[in-house]
């Protein structure tokens, strides 16, 4: 955008020619607003977990540098693996649920007739375009002790239903949980991953057919390999997404009163620093979960740095 | 993979989306459907399948107390500002990463990316204390910048395609006629850019809009809460026994804008998530 003259450069090209400080110019409001709002909490939290952070620091007292003190109480917890074990079970079983339905419908959906076919993507995007706190309460009056229609229909089927509480027992607990965030999170999957088997080359699939390959052969060696990128990419996002859940988790357990066998990691931080006021744990905390994303997203990471370096 | 089905695959698919069909609308036809039914019915033992005997109370009890117009205030303020910030910074950011090649631009775009994988959950105790000494807890500047900084990365990543898009012989075309650079680019390709502007904008305000995380741990005064803050509290307040009917009528308050929004860009929803991914 200035208009200094351009020699006559080489393939890298026109835009190496302008050696201005102006593109720096122009990312610097936005790299500066990370840095500030993500670049500084992310070192003060480093410094954080390692000091006794509490509630005598919390009114004035000076917090004490404590090294590794945090950690080590935390990793000695066997309540910290407990709420590690959930999280990542929790986090696995959502992604594979939402992957494999996900899939499935995406399949389907190619075999239906047009008019069926746009009604599901309607009510689809219906359902993905449902704010999270929206569909909560939605799911939380459904299964509601009292005035919940699954009860209803449970207890009219000759069910012992009348007055159940969904929320009490942590396999039930998470067993809804699993059906919001499934519920919400089918429809990105069903759409990215339908686009994805349109571009599939028909001449292939025919030929292996001609070949004598079956259906589901011609899934297992044809569809799925010219999808395997996108279907990468769905899966590490799902893992991200669900192993972070947090509004679904802490809006149950507001709604079912447990708390203590409900915890992910990100309520428990949430109960350590906010409600606990033990900052300097919660940082700690806070360090494990983002270690635990970067180990489950590591190849997610490497697969876009090699595509970015393929530009 | 426009190949003929046999019909009894086709009879079975189309089994399958018309349950996908009612499993999706269900919960929302039934969120919309209590909104409108009085207390007695919607606590009947009977259950009402269709509101016909309905009416809009559950709705004026939403909106006669303070507390739902004072999150709308807040919510509308933080969202619009994230917007228009996260426009503002990702659109100059874009261009640059777009139309110039400059040290440290690859490693901008890896930063970028790899920002989109923390989560919010590993970084809000501290964000909180940041929030708390430079005294912007429960302000509007405060939630802002948080959530500025969570979208920003997707919003310089999509613009960056838009602006791509736009091809750079247009503007040397227009500086040919004698245009300055600077105006061949505010001339040609800024209104070439305006659907992805408007697309880009759309992402955030749902971005902003449904947040609730961060919105609970920055807005803890209750006449600070963003609209889904209020939602929850609203909904765990058994008081005066559950109001089902009002709790479903503020759900549908608050979706209603979203999915405007979600059908104008929905098109652009799946290849931007895969692209680069956020997602509340």
């Amino acid at each position: 955008m200035t208009s200094s003259p351009r020699g006559g450069r080489t393939s890298r090209g026109r835009a190496a020619a302008r050696r201005t400080p102006l593109p720096i110019g122009l990312v610097l409001p936005a790299t500066a607003l990370l840095v500030l709002a993500l670049g500084y909490p992310l070192v003060r939290q480093v410094f954080l977990s390692v000091q006794e952070f509490g509630l005598a620091q919390q009114f004035g007292q000076p917090p004490e540098w404590i090294g590794l003190g945090n950690y080590r109480e935390l990793l000695t917890d066997p309540y910290l693996w407990a709420v590690v074990g959930r999280t990542v079970a929790f986090c696995f079983v959502n992604a594979g649920l939402t992957l494999g339905l996900g899939m499935g419908i995406a399949v389907l959906m190619a075999r239906m007739s047009g008019w069926v076919r746009v009604a599901a993507q309607i009510g689809l995007l219906l359902a993905w375009a449902t704010p999270v706190v929206a569909a909560m309460t939605i799911w939380q009056f459904l299964f509601d002790t009292e005035y919940g229609l699954v009860n209803w229909v449970l207890v009219e089927l000759g069910g012992d239903y009348a007055g159940h509480s969904w929320l009490l027992h942590p396999l039930s607990f998470f067993m809804v949980a699993t059906i919001v965030v499934v519920w919400m999170s089918v429809p990105f999957v069903v759409f990215t991953l339908y686009a994805a088997l349109t571009q599939v080359s028909d001449d292939v699939l025919e030929a292996a057919e001609i070949d004598g390959a079956g259906p589901w052969q011609r899934f297992r060696h044809v569809v799925l390999p010219s999808i395997r990128p996108v279907l990468l990419v769905v899966l590490l996002l799902q893992l991200i997404w669900d192993l972070r859940v947090f509004t679904q988790i802490y809006t149950l357990q507001k709604a079912g009163g447990i708390t203590r066998d409900t915890n992910l990691l990100g309520t428990y931080i949430y109960s350590l620093g906010i409600k606990g006021g033990e900052f300097g744990l919660a940082a700690a905390a806070a360090m494990f979960m983002l270690a635990l994303t970067v180990v489950i997203t590591a190849p997610y990471i490497r697969m876009m740095l090699k595509q970015e370096e393929d530009d | 993979m426009a190949r003929r089905t046999p019909t009894p695959v086709r009879y079975a698919a189309n089994a399958v989306g018309l349950m996908v069909l009612v499993v999706s609308v269900f919960p929302v036809y039934w969120m919309v459907s209590r909104s409108f039914l009085p207390r007695n019915e919607i606590r009947g033992t009977e259950q009402v399948w269709f509101p016909w005997g309905g009416n809009l109370d559950a709705y004026r009890r939403v909106l006669a107390g303070d507390a739902f117009r004072d999150a709308l205030t807040t919510s509308l303020m933080v969202t619009l500002l994230t917007v228009g910030v996260a426009l503002l910074f990702a659109f100059l950011a874009a261009v640059a990463v777009s139309r110039f090649r400059f040290r440290g631009r690859r490693s901008f775009i890896m930063t970028l990316l790899l920002i989109q994988m923390i989560p919010a959950e590993g970084l809000f105790i501290s964000q909180y204390k940041m929030l708390e000494g430079f005294g912007l807890l429960n302000s509007i500047i405060g939630l802002t910048l948080v959530y500025v900084a969570a979208v920003l990365p997707f919003t310089v990543w999509t613009l960056r395609g838009f602006v791509d898009g736009v091809p750079r012989e247009l503007e040397e075309a227009a500086m040919v006629d004698g245009c300055s650079r600077v105006r061949a680019f505010f001339t040609v390709t800024l209104p070439l850019l305006a659907p992805g502007l408007v697309a880009t904008g759309l992402f955030g305000f749902i971005q902003a809009w449904n947040e609730f995380t961060l919105a609970l741990v920055v807005m803890t005064d209750p006449a600070k809460e963003t609209l889904p803050v209020w939602l929850i509290g609203f909904s765990e307040s058994r008081s005066r026994g559950v109001d089902w009917a009002a709790i479903m009528a503020g759900s549908t308050l608050i979706t209603i804008p979203v999915v405007i929004f979600f059908m104008i860009v929905q098109r652009r929803m799946v290849s931007g998530l895969t692209a680069g991914a956020v997602k509340g």
